[in-house]
């Protein structure tokens, strides 16, 4: 695969069980090693020297069940930073509408509750790249809008974001592009949410 | 240097929390603790002198297991929701990671022994013969030797299909140095029969070669796929 993607944009990764579109991801996370060739993100080809400007939300929520929203993020930040700032924790829960002084373990959450957990952990060190698996799953569908006006916001702020999903149609009107994926190629990059092989029928 | 002890101090409260909460290592490290020195005190005669000569071996056949379970436990609970990802994308050092899991299992193992000993005291009806001060070092040591390694093979064997058969598949061979030296100076402690010196610096030695050993794998083990 060869591609190139351009700053402050939001790119929607589509394509079929299968298609390569988490395996991605994780390459761009540095979680997976490329079978061959290179990747240069912000200019650097080793990403664990920018890995503290990814924001990473993977398909499971990558938060101990045990402990409170808050607690989670708090360890999170000190991922990042040698202090913990309970502000900016706040901050983020907030930013995907949950509210900071819940005491309950993240065990008891809803899954969409736990999926928006999830995307504040991912914006917790307020990354320039935001990679973003299945955020939008067993979300209630104004949750979900919600969160997509959030990306639409942060991507205006000058942030780079790749989001995979199923629900596509979440993303018309806020994606820049969207990227069709297949036993891992991109076959297509379109603007709109129609399928690469529909377009010429279409008048 | 900071970085690296703040971050410690912060994966150990986390996991300290963790466990504090569901208590998964603790419950079933006791379990197995005491159902080792009730079989085996059913199995020999607990007045005899004999039991003061095997009573190294024993002591240290229940804690080894012990800590297996611990061990499986720590890392599992770093699988659930794939939290590790977190850790591995993030800019940590990866020895913050394996230090806290090294400090976190020597306490829970510590605390273990500290509630099994008072039992195996009273079943096999022991008293050291020997300087009786050099246990609890021989059991820091032994502890940390068991626990580094343990720690560091648990990590191995994580994303393997049968990582509960796998730890001790490792871990056993590589510790037989420092089982061999744990129950030799134990026996030698509680029996008085000889000197235990040689077996704590055999000791001493296997955990600062392991401990260095494994500080600078670790890296590699964590960001592994």
């Amino acid at each position: 695969m060869s591609a190139e993607f351009a700053p402050s944009r939001l790119y929607a990764i589509l394509g079929d069980n299968g298609a390569g579109k988490t395996t991605l991801l994780r390459v761009l996370a540095g979680l997976t090693p490329p079978t061959r060739g290179t990747i240069s993100m912000l200019g650097a080809t080793n990403l664990r020297s920018i890995c503290s400007q990814l924001g990473y939300m993977a398909h499971p929520s990558l938060l101990y069940d045990e402990m409170s929203g808050m607690e989670n993020l708090v360890y999170f930040t000190r991922l990042y930073d040698a202090q913990s700032d309970d502000q900016r924790c706040a901050e983020v829960i907030r930013a995907v509408k949950l509210d900071p002084s819940l005491t309950r373990p993240v065990g008891q959450y809803s899954q969409g509750m736990r999926q928006r957990m999830s995307l504040a952990r991912a914006l917790l060190n307020d990354p320039k790249i935001l990679l973003l698996d299945e955020p939008f799953s067993n979300v209630d569908l104004r949750s979900a809008r919600e969160m997509v006006s959030l990306l639409a916001g942060l991507r205006d702020s000058g942030k780079t974001i790749f989001v995979v999903t199923h629900q596509a149609s979440l993303l018309e009107g806020a994606a820049d592009e969207f990227v069709w994926m297949e036993a891992g190629q991109i076959v297509s990059r379109t603007p709109d949410l129609r399928p690469p092989d529909t377009r010429s029928e279409t008048p | 240097m900071s970085t690296l002890a703040s971050l410690t101090r912060a994966t150990l409260a986390k996991d300290l929390r963790l466990e504090w909460r569901s208590k998964d290592a603790i419950n079933s490290m006791l379990f197995f603790s005491l159902l080792v020195v009730v079989i085996f005190s059913f199995s020999f005669d607990p007045t005899a002198e004999e039991s003061r000569r095997i009573a190294g071996g024993l002591v240290w056949v229940a804690f080894l297991f012990a800590a297996v379970v611990a061990l499986n436990q720590t890392w599992a609970r770093e699988l659930r929701n794939q939290v590790l990802d977190a850790y591995r994308v993030s800019p940590a050092p990866p020895n913050a990671l394996f230090l806290a899991k090294v400090i976190g299992n020597f306490i829970f193992v510590t605390v273990l022994q500290a509630l099994m000993t008072p039992l195996f005291i009273v079943f096999y009806n022991l008293r050291a013969l020997g300087p009786a001060y050099q246990l609890p070092i021989v059991a820091a040591l032994g502890t940390w030797a068991l626990v580094v390694n343990g720690t560091f093979f648990a990590a191995m064997s994580l994303r393997t299909r049968s990582r509960e058969i796998m730890l001790p598949l490792l871990l056993f061979p590589i510790s037989i140095p420092a089982l061999l030296a744990m129950v030799e100076a134990t026996g030698a402690i509680l029996t008085g029969e000889f000197s235990a010196k040689f077996w704590i610096v055999l000791l001493a030695a296997y955990d600062v070669v392991f401990t260095i050993a494994s500080l600078f794998l670790f890296g590699f083990v964590l960001q592994a796929e």
